[in-house]
């Protein structure tokens, strides 16, 4: 197996009195898909943001492509362009156009000229079969269209692997297919991933692994035939069935 | 004599508004430059109390807050006597056109903050958490992502919130500033007629509803589809 592109260590993480994860160690191949399932509250979301950063960690390491996320002299921000981020709520800017939306970054944190920005941007847009509503306001597309130009302002920087926080948990169900799609491609395309989410099909079919958190701590993990059909743990055969049974 | 052409009389003299309008005209210009410098020095003072709030630090917080709670509360006309009467004690003697300008720019820093303040803190957590996990710093999140959304949010307080202090410049009056109201009271009382105090109120509008109607268009120009 090939260098992890992701690994953690001993992660913890305290809200105050609220201790979220306890003691997570991850790690994550190159081209690898890793599914993160678990009840509400489990700590698979600030596991994600853990990951970059989002949320501070209380203890433990992370490492992402070689470089240790928690290091002081870790520049964080050339550290994230490696490391995309998709969000329940797209959180696209709404004061610019979709292609707006996936220059910035380009040109502000990767320095490329406006020219540059443009085509990469374009270039991302087409990837996620939006390249006809780079000049739309977000308020103007759909919500899977929305998820998808989110992905593209993630892929354009050309991370190392992506974090997807529930990308279709506040779709229209019909919807959800086109960013399934996207991540399928994605997926193909031999990016690292790794999505917290209930897309049962998508994880049966596209998934290496999957994680099953409850409490702040991985409970069981393995291929999804495995974890779907013959979980090991009590818990997780009760979460199994009780999201199987919508 | 009607009691029709006694108003007139009164309050729309002609020969009495002719003679006084040169003065009034003289104190429009006093008005414009003087409510120029209060909106410019006020609104990017309050911007910027804003901005180093935003850093979260908490003494520096502390401050801010504080000296904008105080402007706050006291009523503008305090402060311009204050400003004009009480610097002259620590030998600085400003004029009562700085005074005024002065005060109401403090005035309009302190409401303008809480404005600006107001707008950065509305701008959903998810914004600033998208910016940031694309590598974008603090500063780069704030002014790229953050402030267009929060400005466009604080165009209509801020509108009201500029015209109502702006219109404060009349204040200036009793620190013998010889803006609009100063030279309108002052040719009433030489007239014996109120007839340049009506010319004065005309100046008002002429300057201010233009400024209203600027701001409903800011607003629409600046909204976008959600």
């Amino acid at each position: 197996m090939s260098r992890p592109i992701v690994e953690a260590r001993g992660l913890h993480k305290h809200f105050g009195a609220v201790h979220v994860l306890r003691g997570i160690d991850l790690s994550v191949a190159e081209r690898e898909l890793v599914f993160v399932i678990g009840p509400s509250g489990s700590g698979k979301s600030t596991l994600l943001r853990c990951l970059n950063r989002l949320e501070e960690p209380s203890s433990g390491s992370v490492v992402v492509d070689g470089i240790d996320m928690l290091a002081p002299r870790t520049d964080l921000n050339q550290a994230r362009q490696r490391i995309g981020m998709v969000f329940q709520s797209f959180n696209l800017y709404p004061h610019m156009t979709a292609l707006g939306n996936v220059t910035l970054a380009l040109r502000k944190v990767a320095g490329k000229s406006r020219a540059e920005a443009e085509a990469l941007g374009k270039a991302a847009l087409e990837r996620v079969g939006l390249a006809d509503r780079a000049g739309h306001m977000p308020g103007e597309l759909s919500g899977g269209q929305q998820q998808r130009v989110a992905i593209a302002r993630a892929i354009a920087l050309e991370p190392r692997v992506m974090l997807f926080d529930e990308p279709t948990s506040a779709l229209d169900p019909e919807l959800v297919g086109s960013v399934l799609a996207v991540m399928r491609s994605l997926r193909e395309s031999g990016m690292t991933m790794l999505v917290v989410s209930h897309e049962m099909g998508f994880a049966r079919k596209a998934a290496d692994r999957v994680l099953f958190m409850d409490g702040g701590v991985i409970v069981e993990q393995g291929p999804p035939a495995v974890i779907f059909e013959r979980p090991v743990h009590d818990r997780t055969r009760a979460f199994i069935s009780q999201i199987q049974r919508h | 004599m009607s009691s029709w052409s006694r108003f007139t009389e009164t309050f729309f003299n002609g020969p009495v508004m002719a003679r006084y309008l040169p003065d009034i005209l003289a104190g429009v210009v006093v008005t414009i430059e003087l409510a120029a410098l209060v909106v410019v020095t006020g609104i990017v003072a309050g911007l910027v109390l804003a901005l180093l709030r935003s850093l979260g630090v908490r003494p520096l917080t502390w401050l801010i807050v504080g000296v904008v709670d105080l402007f706050r509360s006291l009523p503008p006309l305090v402060v311009i006597v204050l400003v004009y009467f009480g610097l002259p004690s620590i030998e600085l003697s400003p004029s009562g056109f700085v005074s005024t300008w002065l005060s109401l720019a403090l005035v309009l820093m302190a409401f303008s903050e809480e404005i600006f303040w107001a707008g950065i803190t509305s701008v959903p957590k998810g914004q600033w958490e998208a910016a940031r996990s694309t590598g974008l710093s603090f500063r780069q999140a704030l002014l790229s992502v953050v402030l267009p959304q929060a400005l466009r949010l604080t165009i209509p307080p801020l509108t009201n919130r500029t015209i109502a202090i702006t219109k404060g410049t009349a204040l200036g009056t009793v620190v013998a500033v010889t803006e609009i109201l100063g030279q309108a009271s002052s040719a009433m009382s030489n007239s014996y007629n109120p007839s340049p105090l009506m010319l004065g109120a005309a100046a008002y509008l002429v300057l201010f509803f233009p400024v209203v109607v600027a701001g409903r268009w800011i607003e629409t120009r600046f909204a976008w589809k959600r």
